[in-house]
């Protein structure tokens, strides 16, 4: 692979930072080069919070370039369709899990909600596959990140990188319980028809 | 599982995914540091995280985080004169602080060695400014290296050392924000084995340490006879790296990144050549501009931005016929540079800033592309936006659903007049100042707020002032403001928000919390504080008792004089992750009732993320975000914020 940009954003406490360190071990798990860099600090209160992964030989800078990533990574509508504006190749993919956390704009009813449609009809000019996720059985949103990440997994998204990388890659950052659940929801969803 | 604290204690070579801030740490325990100090702030903390991992009976060095940046960099510095290698770590805008102390250092002799690591953070991304540090290592006589990756951040710490120890001087590790925070696999090299002594070697015979009179004037003496060996150290330096793309006749020498000492043998015949002088992450960001440019232009990539190594800059002028440099910030390296080619009488284009945006903003890829592309036309120039994208509003960050302060600033929002000023201060209650509660108007630094509110109210009759605190913050540099107040006979009202953590950083501890970074410790409670200090009315509030405030903000600032409210409720983010920690679940999340009338209180006004305005125009409840807190529901004018018996809807269902 001679390089491979995914941008994955959402919003602070959506565990963005999670599912990059998952992404980042599992394309190293699959040997091949990875670097990055996520956000921390104020902007993790709720606010924008992005993460970026990078593979292949030539790729230097930590950050990928606007318009330049091969996969976005969302965890919320609007963060989906900011990240496949500012960041997303036309051709693209973008996949993204559909929570709605409306921003403060949204709220305080000064901008339009973003609907599905919207990113779906920005998708289909733009030549971008846009593969939206939801998962009703989910209990937990916090295990959101790991269903968008067997979804990444299912339809060979990232190249090179299998179900078996992702599960190392698990077992490299969790342990017990949490292992235990996390790895049963991936194979789950990996096998769902 | 993978420990961090494994890794870095590891005694084999071992190659692990890191981030800057990891990497550090291990070469922290490598070159055996015995002290090492801080304060939080980003982009460093995660150093602290890096050290917190390793349990505290195997950390190989004392570890704390001191009440401020001074503070801390005094810790090292008295470590270091004692004979231990001592290393301080903070933010960009934290060496304003530590600055009376710092620009001393550079004349002590540092018998232990000292290594002082800057977060700087060009674009300020979570700062007030995106001051250009490099500044300060030449204020000082202090050398700064630059590293540009996690596996740099591991070596110039090493190398650091070394110059640290050796010429008993401190040096400087400048790393900003995507170098503290970008990841890449590091390969760490097996654990020396080291032997450490606790023996005190302090010694004013190793000084002198007191710079009176004429002592300051032969500190400063010796300070530059250090620096001019330093000279010669970056002369030599490996980390000074020159890449050809453009080999001429004969060359064949391999010039990539690492330490091999290779002899730079460049053909003075310069013809048409390019070359660019970079340093850190610009360097990073070129490089992929340059894999789109087929005419590829020569690099010197420095790792020491001072001293310069002024030899290889002088051949690298002397070998090209135009030279770019490129870097963030500030013309730092450039005015060097052009000094350095005039005093040679280099005849050399040498094109630095080229217009204001040059001198802002981090130098991302996408950055360093505008930049080159103003410089030279064969680079990849601009390409127009794609108009027909849809528009979508930023998103900017907000208190956490639950948070005390949403409930303090809705409440102290009610006892203002439209006409009072509001004083902001650095923590998470800064976000006050955004939409809609917009209290919170000036703001410069950590610690400001009460000099700043007792300028404003002299001479002003007319407009009340109120200043606010963080509790972290009131420790760090907010008492001698306070005292002020109270000496000069200020008339504002102070309210601290206190949240019993240092929030905004990642919940450290301070000295009210009753906890240090090791170990439980005397708690030193703000209202003691205050009340040592001579404040006569202090009134204590719960914030989720909205109306209980609104009063007591009403009855502190009917008062002629100073007066203080501490807001206080924990830290809700901090209270529910100890929760799940602790295998509890949060309370049922909220609903919104049959009674709701569509007054939009508690969106417009209360503004928890929680509530979600549905395109119909009611109101709906994002139950992953709710924390089941109900500081919500005494907003609601009509009570049509409820209890939830157990979690439903959620919005596809809706």
């Amino acid at each position: 692979m001679n390089q491979f940009d995914i941008y994955l954003s959402g919003v602070g406490g959506q565990g963005i930072g999670l599912l990059s360190e998952l992404i980042a071990r599992a394309i190293d798990h699959s040997g091949q080069r990875v670097i990055g860099a996520d956000t921390h600090g104020l902007a993790q209160r709720g606010g924008m919070v992005a993460s970026h992964i990078r593979m292949g030989q030539t790729v230097h800078a930590a950050l990928v370039g606007k318009n330049r990533a091969d996969l976005c990574v969302s965890l919320e509508r609007h963060e989906a369709l900011r990240a496949m504006n500012d960041f997303l190749k036309n051709e693209g993919t973008l996949v993204y899990y559909d929570a709605l956390w409306q921003p403060l704009d949204v709220r305080l009813a000064k901008a339009k909600q973003v609907e599905n449609t919207e990113i779906e009809k920005e998708a289909r000019r733009r030549g971008i596959t846009a593969i939206r996720v939801f998962e009703d059985s989910l209990e937990e949103a916090r295990m959101q990140n790991i269903v968008v990440s067997a979804v990444i997994c299912k339809n060979s998204l990232i190249p090179g990188v299998n179900q078996n990388h992702f599960l190392l890659a698990m077992d490299d950052l969790m342990k017990g319980k949490m292992l235990e659940d996390n790895q049963t929801l991936f194979q789950k969803m990996v096998e769902k028809p | 599982m993978k420990r961090m604290g494994d890794f870095l204690l590891s005694q084999d070579p071992v190659s692990e995914i890191v981030i800057g801030n990891t990497a550090v740490v291990r070469a922290m325990i490598e070159t055996g540091v015995r002290v090492v100090s801080s304060y939080p702030g980003s982009p460093t903390p995660e150093i602290a995280n890096a050290i917190a991992s390793i349990d505290v009976d195997k950390r190989p060095f004392y570890f704390e985080f001191s009440v401020n940046e001074k503070v801390a960099t005094e810790v090292a510095f008295g470590a270091s004169v004692n004979g231990h290698l001592s290393c301080v770590f903070f933010k960009s805008v934290g060496i304003n602080v530590a600055a009376d102390t710092f620009v001393q250092l550079g004349l002590m002799e540092l018998i232990g060695g000292m290594v002082i690591i800057l977060g700087d953070d060009p674009g300020a991304n979570s700062s007030q400014n995106e001051q250009d540090n490099r500044h300060y290592s030449r204020l000082s006589y202090i050398p700064m290296l630059e590293p540009a990756t996690p596996t740099e951040v591991y070596q110039m710490f090493k190398e650091a050392v070394l110059i640290s120890k050796e010429k008993k001087m401190p040096v400087i590790l400048r790393m900003s924000t995507h170098v503290c925070h970008a990841k890449e696999k590091v390969s760490f090299k097996a654990m020396p084995q080291l032997n450490h002594s606790d023996e005190p070697l302090f010694s004013p015979e190793n000084g002198p340490y007191i710079p009176l009179t004429s002592k300051a004037l032969d500190m400063k003496r010796k300070a530059l006879q250090k620096w001019a060996v330093v000279k010669e150290i970056s002369n030599e330096s490996a980390f000074n790296v020159e890449e050809r793309f453009q080999p001429k006749k004969g060359f064949n020498a391999d010039f990539k990144l690492g330490k091999s000492k290779v002899s730079i043998n460049i053909d003075t015949q310069k013809d048409q050549k390019r070359g660019i002088i970079t340093a850190g992450v610009p360097y990073l960001s070129l490089k992929d501009v340059l894999e789109e440019v087929v005419d590829k232009p020569d690099i010197l990539k420095l790792g020491f931005v001072n001293p310069l190594p002024q030899d290889k800059i002088i051949r690298f002028l002397e070998a090209h016929h135009e030279v770019k440099v490129l870097e963030e910030l500030d013309d730092f390296l450039e005015q060097e540079i052009k000094r350095l080619a005039f005093e040679q009488e280099i005849k050399v284009k040498i094109i630095g800033k080229m217009d204001i945006e040059d001198w802002i903003g981090e130098y991302t890829p996408d950055k360093v592309r505008e930049v080159m592309a103003k410089t030279w036309k064969d680079f990849p120039q601009p390409v127009a936006e794609d108009q027909e994208k849809p528009k979508i509003n930023p998103r900017p960050p907000q208190m956490c659903p639950g948070c005390g302060h949403r409930s303090a600033f809705y409440a102290i929002k009610k006892a203002l007049d439209a006409t009072d000023i509001t004083v902001a201060d650095i923590g998470c209650h800064t976000l006050g100042a955004l939409e809609p509660y917009n209290v919170g108007q000036v703001l410069l630094c950590m610690g400001h707020s009460n000099g700043t509110a007792a300028g404003l109210s002299l001479l002003n009759h007319k407009r009340r002032v109120v200043s606010f605190l963080g509790d972290s913050t009131f420790f760090h540099a907010a008492i001698p403001g306070i005292i002020n107040a109270i000496y000069n006979n200020h008339n504002h009202t102070l309210i601290i928000m206190e949240n019993g953590t240092t929030a905004m950083t990642g919940h450290q501890e301070h000295p009210a919390t009753g906890k240090n970074f090791n170990e439980i410790t005397q708690k030193i409670p703000l209202r003691q504080v205050l009340e040592g200090l001579g404040v006569k009315d202090i009134e204590e509030v719960d914030t989720y008792s909205q109306q209980k405030l609104t009063e007591a903000v009403k009855k502190g600032m009917d008062k002629e004089g100073f007066s203080v409210i501490i807001a206080k409720h924990p830290c809700m983010l901090k209270f529910t992750r100890d929760q799940r920690k602790a295998g509890r679940n949060t309370p049922n999340p909220v609903h919104i009732g049959d009674k709701c009338n569509r007054t939009y209180e508690c969106i417009s006004e209360f503004a928890c993320p929680t509530f979600q305005l549905a395109p119909d125009g009611s109101v709906w409840v994002q139950e992953d975000l709710c924390i089941g807190d109900r500081s919500c529901m005494q907003t609601c004018p009509v009570q049509a914020i409820e209890p939830t018996a157990k979690r439903g809807a959620s919005h596809e269902s809706i």
